[in-house]
């Protein structure tokens, strides 16, 4: 078999793809309830000992750390080539591409400690 | 119905200007002409200067693609009565240099197409006999040797607007089709080419290509499949031991 | 043929304007579906916002309900919604092109594939609703 010249791109390929898909599944679903519904009171919100189950919840702590990591590094991907062929910057696109996936990087350490270490 | 149509032509005259200009021919408004007819009535009473690429009026040769109200088009598909009352404005292909009125220079695609090797590679000499495919087999690539390099999805894509070296639709469309064969085992030489960044991975699925192809081959979703399958090989070719890739 | 050679490098060069995604339809609906990155994005930090703030205590939890009410904060998430509204449409109508799924050696034809993505998506939202709302 080939070796793949550049296997990141690839792997960035499929964590976007990932991502994308996740974010389609749920992200919609989780804004309608807590940024829309919620504030509005059209629901009212959840009390809080329930809440606090449910974050505690391994499994729930695991789904949301792998949707905030793959979402982000999804984000990451489509804005790196939106910024770089949206506004014809392909000069700086190694600053594009380390600014947009850092942010992701350090996102998804904010959501690993949040999710998977403190609490 | 009126009786005339305006034909708004972009003209690029070399030896008289530096850009573009506008020449605008009243033509006779006919329920049958397409634009390339409407372009041929110029050319044989109007204006004998203006120049385009034509053949077979029907489709099938790829010559006549051009911008026709800003869309990529061939001429010989276009009907004047779906763009009346007018102005028709037409210009040559978006994203290449433009040789003369609505003429395009087409090297960079020429050049490229070799490189994705779009011939069948065998391993071994091919039999005497026909190579007989199973009609599930034909089925599996015939979408993608529809292509009649037209070059309609290279003026329909932004990304070769903004960067000359991709590959563009057509040509990893083409890969596909020989990729998809049962009768070729190249796959292995091509991904090299195409997994490059300036293969696949510089596409982002604008889609446009695939809406501009007349012939219905859908490079966009050629380039997404293979981006699927050249990022399957990869997670591969990392967890798998070498002897077992 | 010098004169033709002459002629043949003055090619005209069209430049892609700086803002070409914004003169056709088709450009524009892209770049949006590619914005919708962005409030993506937003959603994972105000998901991650409201985790940090049930973490936190009841009191942290009521002071996350209370910002969220905040009509600026509420403007935010409905555009977003509406992104990631158009994300989700977008995502399943594309995925079912690059996926090639098969059943019995025949390809499932595309309508199928994005039948059964937002069947799908019908079950996730239905299990978060449930789980939050229980």
């Amino acid at each position: 078999m080939t070796v793949v010249r550049r296997p990141v791109e690839p792997l960035l390929w499929l964590a976007f793809s990932a991502g994308g898909v996740l974010a389609a599944l749920l992200v919609p679903a989780l804004l309608l309830l807590f940024g829309v519904a919620f504030p509005l009171g059209w629901l009212p919100a959840p009390g809080y000992p329930h809440l606090d189950a449910v974050v505690r919840h391994p499994l729930v702590r695991l789904v949301l750390f792998a949707l905030c990591v793959l979402a982000l590094f999804h984000a990451a991907h489509r804005l790196r080539y939106t910024v770089r062929d949206g506004l014809q910057l392909r000069r700086l696109s190694g600053l594009i591409d380390a600014s947009c996936y850092g942010a992701a990087l350090a996102g998804s350490a904010a959501a690993g400690y949040l999710l998977l270490a403190a609490g | 119905m009126a009786d005339t149509i305006t034909l708004e032509v972009a003209r690029y005259r070399p030896e008289q200007e530096d850009e573009p200009t506008t020449q605008c021919y009243e033509i006779p408004m006919r329920r049958e002409w397409t634009v390339l007819d409407g372009l041929n009535h110029v050319k044989d009473r109007l204006d004998g200067t203006l120049s385009f690429r034509w053949s077979c009026r029907m489709g099938i040769c790829g010559s006549c693609g051009m911008t026709i109200d800003g869309d990529p088009v061939l001429a010989c598909e276009t009907f004047l009565t779906d763009h009346h009352p007018g102005p028709v404005r037409v210009e040559p292909l978006r994203n290449f240099p433009v040789i003369r009125d609505l003429v395009v220079e087409l090297t960079d695609f020429m050049a490229k197409l070799p490189h994705v090797m779009p011939w069948l590679v065998a391993d071994e000499p091919p039999p005497d006999t026909e190579y007989l495919q199973k009609p599930a087999e034909v089925d599996e690539y015939q979408q993608y040797s529809m292509c009649i390099n037209c070059m309609l999805c290279y003026a329909a894509c932004p990304v070769y607007g903004l960067e000359r070296d991709f590959l563009g639709p057509a040509l990893i469309a083409l890969a596909q089709r020989y990729n998809l064969d049962s009768r070729d085992h190249g796959d292995h030489d091509r991904l090299e080419i195409l997994s490059a960044p300036e293969g696949i991975w510089d596409c982002t699925f604008v889609g446009e290509c695939s809406r501009a192809c007349p012939k219905g081959v859908d490079p966009a979703g050629a380039i997404q499949r293979y981006k699927l399958e050249a990022a399957k090989r990869t997670v591969r070719s990392l967890l798998l031991p070498r002897g077992r890739r | 043929m010098t004169g033709y050679t002459g002629l043949y490098q003055r090619l005209y060069r069209p430049r892609v304007p700086i803002l070409w995604w914004v003169r056709r339809r088709s450009y524009l609906l892209f770049v949006l579906r590619e914005l919708s990155s962005v409030f993506v994005a937003w959603s994972v930090v105000y998901t991650l916002l409201l985790v940090h703030a049930v973490t936190a205590g009841e009191r942290s939890y009521r002071g996350f309900l209370a910002w969220s009410a905040r009509p600026q904060v509420l403007a935010v998430n409905v555009v977003a919604l509406l992104f990631v509204l158009f994300h989700a449409v977008t995502w399943f109508a594309l995925a079912s092109r690059a996926v090639v799924v098969r059943v019995r050696g025949r390809r499932v034809p595309g309508v199928w594939i994005v039948a059964a993505n937002y069947a799908l998506w019908a079950v996730a939202s239905a299990i978060v609703a449930w789980v939050v709302l229980r």
